[in-house]
């Protein structure tokens, strides 16, 4: 049991609860994040620390302060006329009669009396709160100031879309590693990670330290690396499954309509792809491309394209053209080859490699995931035209990096990612959204995020945007700002019973004994209660 | 006499010693310098024996509890303390006993004595804190129940607690 930290002195639902703490309490320990209960009679509330100050009992105090030289009159006056004060935003509660014990907690709908007391939520407490590590729940870390293992259902986590955010250097890439590293152990789910850094895949690296291992270096049969750019990952000593090329007719005007701002071209350019198209069918980029002004012109002159679009147009398909990547004649359907691992249950890193501009990252995530998730679309229908589950495609979950090219207002609805963040599970896809300037993903996909993970962020858009239709905004938002730089994130949303900050888990050469131990040990474990069952 | 602040008891009632006094037997006869010759003070006296029979010593005390059986309450007893009982000086044990908690502050604060409230007040915890293993455990629990009860006077709560060491 933990020691008392005050009592509750003033409380409503809206402004959440205000706690005078005792005279043998410090102030300076209670953190802001930090989770308390309160032990009401019939119930328990849990809430999080969202505001700590000082208070008076006489107003001359503080115009005439005491000797605070004498210990005596500090030690006196601590906890009497000078006391500090929490403000805590209740969560949850938990009833004490049976029937409210097994329903588990639930949100808050009424406040604790006056002179409540008031602790520190203990290991068990979270423990009620958040779950234990078992098959579903996976370690991500530990809330701040605490020991305790904070646990995230990941079969939840991976029912819908979700975020990460957080300046850049904050740890979103760590953060994002711990969390791929739980749904390859704990979840049905497949992952396909847009890896614009190589930084996934086969070596990561970590800022001041050496580098980390990656996903295939630990799950080596689980993972399988892709690279557009092979050259770089046989310099990077990387050992990857397949190359991806990109063939000039698999590109749709759809793919250079989300470029459009990236490649600086007109509206009237895409526009004139779109008719291209219809001109030229299926081969209209290599037409675009091959054909000299003269040929070109007589094909389209019954198309109303300005010349002046054209050109704008040709400048940015050469553009693309010359990324190494994209080919005349791909050797062989790249989709097909993602998707046959996929189906396996086998997780795909793409790698970028030396190909970091934006272009290449947007139309390949936004190419490839479209027919993926077409994929998907046509499997699931047919699954539920059968009526058979076990049809059903493994749920995917595609990691994008960047997302705010992707999603932001602009190009949310042309892209397929809008589309997968709005339907969400729908078709058993979801994403993984990492991205620092979550302001400038469109609201609609924000507000259909369901968990989104939150390191620092300090410009004022961000933080609204991403805490947006929270409850309780105001005051998880002072929390969020007083993150430290680096390794503490908030976690809230579908996937957690309340919002809670917590430090990231180790991710280090000292942890991977972990990751690895609790993934073999499950796969120990299975046969041996099959076993079991026989006998029975 | 009992020092200022020390706490005595008469029967069951508890009182601490507020203000103290001597004087002249007879009202209205003021005592007469003496000693102009004498070496020290001690030596008046035993040239002019007199004195002790002319001279009267007293002392008032404020009533700030009572036993009842083997409890201790910090209020006024059912009844006043009887004409020609003997008073003791509390020994440190029933001192310790008697401020296990501070109710009698209360009285203390309340009451219109001619000693000014600050100084009985202090006086009486710095006697009290002499019965204690832990002196200044026992001054700061006491500071703190000061404390809340001067939550809205703070000078004066200063003034008292300056006077406690």
């Amino acid at each position: 049991m933990t020691e008392r930290l005050g009592i509750v002195t003033n409380a409503s639902l809206e402004k959440g609860v205000d706690v005078r703490l005792d005279g043998l309490v410090s102030v300076e320990d209670m953190v802001v994040g930090r989770y308390v209960t309160i032990e009401g009679q019939r119930r328990r509330f849990f809430g999080m620390i969202t505001d700590v100050k000082l208070g008076v009992t006489d107003e001359r105090l503080t115009a005439t302060p005491p000797d605070t030289t004498d210990p005596f009159i500090t030690e006196v006056l601590a906890g009497t006329s000078t006391f500090g004060q929490i403000h805590v935003s209740p969560m949850l509660t938990i009833g004490g009669d049976a029937e409210s014990i097994i329903a588990g907690p639930q949100p808050v709908k009424t406040i604790p009396a006056h002179f409540t007391a008031v602790k520190l939520a203990s290991a068990e407490d979270m423990e009620l709160v958040f779950g234990k590590e078992d098959k579903e729940r996976f370690h991500i870390g530990n809330p701040l100031d605490m020991e305790t293992k904070l646990c995230l259902n990941l079969e939840e986590f991976v029912k819908r879309s979700n975020g990460i955010f957080g300046k850049s250097g904050t740890g979103k890439t760590f953060l994002t590693r711990i969390l791929l590293i739980g749904i390859l152990q704990k979840s049905q789910a497949v992952n396909l990670i847009f890896d614009m850094h190589s930084e996934y895949g086969w070596l990561g690296t970590s800022e001041g330290g050496a580098p980390v291992k990656g996903l295939k270096q630990l799950f080596a049969d689980k993972v399988a690396v892709a690279t557009l750019d092979e050259e770089s990952s046989k310099r990077r000593k990387v050992s990857t499954d397949f190359v991806v090329k990109i063939g000039f007719d698999e590109i749709t005007p759809e793919d250079i309509a989300i470029l459009r701002p990236t490649l600086n071209l007109t509206e009237l350019a895409v526009e004139a792809a779109y008719q291209l198209r219809r001109i030229f069918g299926k081969p209209w980029l290599r037409q675009t491309l091959e054909l000299n002004e003269e040929e070109m012109e007589d094909r389209i002159k019954e198309a109303n394209i300005h010349e002046s679009s054209l050109q704008s147009l040709k400048r940015g398909l050469q553009t693309i053209g010359r990324l190494g990547f994209v080919q005349k004649d791909a050797p062989e359907d790249a989709v097909k080859s993602i998707l046959d691992k996929l189906e396996r249950g086998i997780n795909v890193v793409l790698e970028f490699g030396r190909y970091r501009e934006i272009n290449a990252y947007l139309l390949v995530a936004n190419m490839l995931s479209r027919r993926i998730y077409a994929r998907y679309q046509q499997r699931m229908e047919e699954a539920i035209a059968a009526g058979d589950d076990a049809l059903k495609p493994r749920p995917l979950m595609i990691t994008i990096e960047e997302a705010h090219k992707f999603l932001n207002p602009e190009v949310a609805d042309k892209t397929i990612f809008g589309t997968i963040a709005r339907e969400m599970r729908k078709y058993n896809v979801t994403l993984l959204v990492i991205d620092q300037r979550p302001s400038g993903i469109s609201e609609e996909v924000m507000s259909q995020m369901g968990t989104k993970i939150t390191c620092l962020l300090d410009n004022e858009r961000d933080i609204d945007s991403v805490l947006a239709g929270v409850p309780g905004k105001g005051e998880l938002k002072s929390v969020l700002s007083r993150l430290a730089p680096k390794q503490q994130a908030l976690i809230f949303g579908h996937a957690v019973p309340m919002p809670v900050a917590f430090q990231p888990r180790d991710y280090s050469v000292k942890s991977y004994k972990d990751f690895i131990a609790t993934g073999r040990d499950e796969a120990r474990k299975k046969p041996a209660k099959e076993a079991e069952e026989l006998w029975e | 006499m009992p020092p200022l602040g020390s706490l005595v008891r008469t029967g069951d009632i508890y009182a601490v010693v507020a203000r103290a006094t001597t004087a002249s037997i007879e009202p209205g006869r003021k005592p007469i310098a003496r000693g102009k010759d004498e070496e020290n003070e001690a030596a008046i006296y035993t040239e002019n024996p007199q004195l002790a029979k002319l001279l009267r010593s007293e002392f008032g005390a404020v009533v700030v509890g009572h036993k009842d059986g083997d409890k201790i309450y910090h209020y006024l007893p059912p009844s006043p303390a009887r004409i020609h009982a003997f008073v003791y000086l509390c020994q440190p044990d029933e001192v310790k006993n008697f401020s296990k908690s501070f109710g009698f502050l209360n009285i203390l604060i309340n009451t219109r004595l001619e000693t000014p409230n600050d100084e009985l007040i202090a006086a009486t915890l710095r006697q009290m804190s002499r019965a204690h293993e832990d002196s200044r455990r026992f001054l700061v629990a006491a500071g703190k129940e000061l404390a809340a009860l001067l939550s809205q006077d703070f000078t004066q709560l200063k003034s008292i607690l300056g006077r406690l060491l």
